[in-house]
């Protein structure tokens, strides 16, 4: 946090209490989310969140940020439509500017099964609520009219999606805004407080250890990202969860305007431009599981070629920087929230990478859940028992790019 | 550079070349067959810290590795 960002936001930093309503695990997009929606809307401000580093300093200030709902399976589309919507309104509604733009996503299909797996996107998103389109070369390049259509002669584009609601916001700004509202509102935000361990009672979770003391709670609640597995353990629970590192990357400035986000399964990569004119490209997962924070030439070897057969224009920029995060990925490409079966602890997890877009929405429900003690229809597909009722919600719509 | 996987038959490889697999271990303490099925088709050590694995080398002698890799690192010790 230096002095700019400081002047920016006006957060108001307090000493730890030793009782709180409500105690957050993990300081990012998705804690700060629940802290804010349990001040605004549930009126709940005796809540304090615990974030070990700087707050948006994992996952949340290391993803590609974009938001959309052209998911794959119908729950999903519900979810991340109401998440989409949230954002939309999230700069009025917090008198900050998040730097939200729509511009668009356009998915391409280099193949016949890919084409096909569009249009059955194009109509599962119309069926529950999303606007995504069916969209023929020629409509492609009408709305991108960078893109190479032979695909460098090897990935051709024979058709796509188009998902006009897409956005990208600014994610520090998303966390700052978010964590600015709680605070005004007089929810605690505590940094550099690691959680050490948790207080249990028989079978319930009372509170938790901390670099600065120990803190007791009536709800524990872990919206920790790659690292959740220990904690979670802490509580005796096991989680369906994989930690594997994602690699990104942006270019130097592009001076002219690229508006959509262009992004592929086949080629497993996906483009955007920041607001500073960065071409913004990212990729799937490394195959290893992994807490390393480490980049790769390789990854950037792979994905830049990659991303060039669809975008020839990107071969006259180069590369700036390159990072890396580590995500909590589940097995089915869905994320994790809900009740866990100790009581007093409740978990967002499994958000792998596609957690940026639902931070509003997942955010919004995990504070219903806590205010009512019962899980909003909106996420009960999503609950940690799913594995054991074995009714996973396997989601191809996610997998690949995000 | 890639991390280099030391395999046995084809020395250092780049990793791009193998097939990550996880070696299972469901703890002793679930003891009711039921759960430890479900723990066995879905639930993760993901250990922050040393790991036994497996690498499959896909794109060179199809033989399977065994080795410890420390997950903070990603040294192969």
């Amino acid at each position: 946090m230096n002095e700019f960002q400081e002047k920016l936001v006006n957060f108001k930093w307090v000493e730890p209490k030793k009782t709180y309503d409500v105690i957050i695990i993990g300081g990012g997009g998705h804690g700060l989310a629940t802290a804010y929606y349990l001040a605004t809307r549930h009126n709940i401000t005796n809540v304090a969140v615990l974030e070990r580093n700087y707050i948006g300093g994992g996952n949340s200030g290391r993803n590609t940020t974009v938001i959309r709902s052209n998911y794959g399976i119908p729950e999903a589309v519900r979810f991340y439509q109401r998440s989409v919507e949230l954002y939309q309104t999230l700069e009025d509604e917090t008198e900050r500017w998040i730097m939200h733009a729509q511009k668009g996503i356009l998915w391409m299909a280099h193949g016949e099964t890919a084409v096909r797996a569009e249009k059955a996107r194009a109509e599962i998103n119309t069926a529950f609520g999303a606007k995504t389109v069916f969209v023929t070369p020629k409509e492609i390049k009408e709305i991108c009219p960078e893109v190479d259509l032979t695909g460098g002669g090897v990935w051709p584009i024979m058709g796509g999606s188009y998902h006009p609601e897409a956005a990208t916001a600014r994610h520090d700004r998303v966390n700052w805004a978010l964590a600015e509202g709680a605070m005004k509102r007089g929810v605690h935000v505590h940094q550099n407080t690691a959680v050490t361990n948790l207080i249990k009672s028989g079978n319930r979770v009372i509170g938790v250890e901390t670099t600065a003391g120990p803190m007791h709670a009536n709800v524990v609640m872990s919206a920790v990202g790659g690292h959740v597995t220990g904690l979670a353990a802490l509580a005796g629970l096991r989680l369906p969860i994989r930690t594997h590192p994602l690699q990104a990357f942006v270019t130097n400035h592009y001076e002219q305007k690229f508006h959509p986000i262009v992004a592929s399964t086949s080629l497993l990569t996906y483009v955007s431009q920041t607001a500073r004119g960065e071409m913004l490209i990212g990729a799937e997962i490394d195959r290893q599981p992994s807490y390393s924070y480490r980049s790769g030439h390789h990854f950037l070897q792979t994905c830049a070629h990659r991303a060039m057969t669809m975008l020839p224009f990107l071969r006259q920029l180069r590369i700036l920087r390159q990072w890396t995060g580590v995500c909590d990925m589940s097995p089915d490409y869905s994320p994790i929230m809900g009740f866990t079966g100790v009581d007093g602890f409740v978990l967002t997890t499994g958000w792998g990478t596609w957690g940026f877009k639902a931070i509003p929405a997942g955010g919004e429900q995990m504070a219903q859940l806590i205010a009512t003690g019962e899980t909003p229809e909106l996420i009960a597909p999503f609950a940690l028992d799913r594995f054991a009722q074995d009714r996973t919600m396997a989601d191809r719509g996610s997998a690949g790019t995000h | 550079m890639s991390i280099q996987i030391p395999c046995p038959h084809c020395g250092p490889r780049p990793i791009e070349e193998f097939a990550f697999g996880e070696i299972l271990a469901v703890p002793d303490q679930i003891t009711d067959p039921d759960e430890r099925d479900i723990d066995r088709a879905f639930m993760h050590n993901n250990p922050e810290g040393p790991q036994r694995e497996a690498w499959f080398h896909t794109y060179g002698c199809r033989r399977w590795v065994t080795l410890t890799r420390d997950t903070r690192t990603d040294q192969i010790i």
